[in-house]
C-alpha cells in the first residue's frame, strides 16, 4: 500500500468503536471485516441472523452492525426485528445487493438506521459512519 | 533500452488495463477498491480474497448444476438463491462479466426458463475460469516484477 492511500484513510481506532458483520458469504465477510479493520474498528463476523441474535444473547454488544439481507436460517429483516425487540439499540446498517425500493423499505421498517448497497467500499463505509454520527469528516 | 523491470512493469500496466471495462471488461473499479485493502499487515489480501471467490464459484456452480439436473422437478428458487450469492461475491471482487451474467441468469430463474438457465450456467462456468486464468497471469507478472527487484505499479481500473 502506498503512503498516499494510507494518508487518505482515516483511523477511528481512538474512538474504540466495535462492529459486527452479519453475512453468509465468505467473500463478503472477508471484505467487510478488512474494511472495518482498515478504519481501526474492532469487529466480529457471524454467518446469519440467528448467530447475530445468539451473540447478543451471550452478552456481547456492538456500536455498529452491518447486516446482510438474504441469509439462511434467519434473514436480515427478521434478525433486525428480533434485535430491536430484544432492546438492542446498536446502529444497524443494512447492506445488500438486492436493492429494489420495496425490499429497501421492508428492511428499513424492520429497524435499520441506515442502508447501503453492496459492494461496500472504504468511502461507502465512511458514509455510513458519518450518517450514523460515528465519524465527522474534517 | 528498457531494463527488465521497466519492461515487466509496462507489461503489467498494459495487462491490467486490458482487463478493465474499457477493454475486455473482466474487471470493474471494485477490483481497485479490493487492492486498496492490501497492506503490510495483509500483503496477500487480494490473492486470498480472489481465491475465496473462485472457491465460491465452484461451490455455487455445483449447487446450480445439481438443482438443474432434477429434470422435470427443478427448484428455480434454489438455483436463484445460488445465483444471488454468486452475484454478491462477484460484485465484491469486481468480477464484472461474472456479475453481468448473474443478472441474466437471475431473470431466467425468475421466469423459470430452463434452457436459459442451462445456457447461463455454461457461460458462468466459462467466464469464471477465464477470469481465474487472467488473474493468475496478473499475479505471476507481479511476482516477476518483485523478483526482478522492482515495485508493482499502481494501476487503477
Amino acid at each position: 500500500m502506498t503512503k498516499e492511500i494510507a494518508d487518505e484513510v482515516p483511523s477511528l481506532a481512538e474512538s474504540k468503536l466495535t462492529a459486527l458483520v452479519v453475512d453468509d458469504n465468505f467473500v463478503n465477510q472477508t471484505m467487510h471485516h478488512k474494511l472495518l479493520d482498515r478504519l481501526g474498528i474492532e469487529n466480529d463476523v457471524v454467518c446469519n441472523g440467528q448467530e447475530a441474535v445468539d451473540v447478543h444473547c451471550s452478552g456481547r454488544n456492538y456500536d455498529l452492525i452491518l447486516m446482510d439481507m438474504e441469509m439462511p436460517i434467519l434473514n436480515g429483516i427478521q434478525a433486525t426485528k428480533r434485535l430491536r425487540e430484544m432492546g438492542i439499540e446498536s446502529k444497524i446498517a443494512g447492506v445488500t445487493t438486492r436493492a429494489n425500493e420495496g425490499d429497501k423499505k421492508e428492511f428499513m421498517e424492520a429497524g435499520l438506521n441506515d442502508f447501503q448497497e453492496k459492494p461496500l467500499t472504504i468511502s461507502k463505509l465512511l458514509s455510513i459512519l458519518h450518517r450514523l454520527d460515528f465519524y465527522v469528516q474534517i | 533500452m528498457d531494463t527488465l523491470v521497466a519492461q515487466l512493469q509496462r507489461q503489467f500496466r498494459d495487462y491490467t488495463i486490458s482487463l478493465s471495462p474499457g477493454f475486455f471488461g473482466f474487471l470493474d473499479d471494485q477490483f481497485t477498491e479490493l487492492k486498496k485493502l492490501q497492506d503490510e499487515c495483509s500483503p496477500d489480501f487480494v490473492a486470498e480474497v480472489v481465491s475465496l471467490f473462485f472457491e465460491d464459484c465452484e461451490k455455487l456452480i455445483g449447487n446450480m448444476a445439481r438443482a438443474l439436473d432434477q429434470t422435470g422437478n427443478v427448484d428455480f428458487s434454489l438455483v436463484g438463491s445460488s445465483v444471488h450469492q454468486l452475484k454478491g461475491s462477484s460484485s465484491s471482487v469486481g468480477a464484472k462479466r461474472v456479475k453481468g451474467l448473474c443478472v441474466t441468469f437471475k431473470e431466467c430463474c425468475d421466469s423459470q426458463n430452463f434452457e436459459g438457465c442451462v445456457r447461463c450456467l455454461q457461460q458462468v462456468d466459462i467466464e469464471y475460469k477465464s477470469l481465474k486464468a487472467k488473474l493468475q497471469d496478473l499475479f505471476n507478472l507481479e511476482q516477476q516484477i518483485v523478483q526482478a527487484g522492482g515495485r508493482i505499479p499502481q494501476v487503477d481500473i
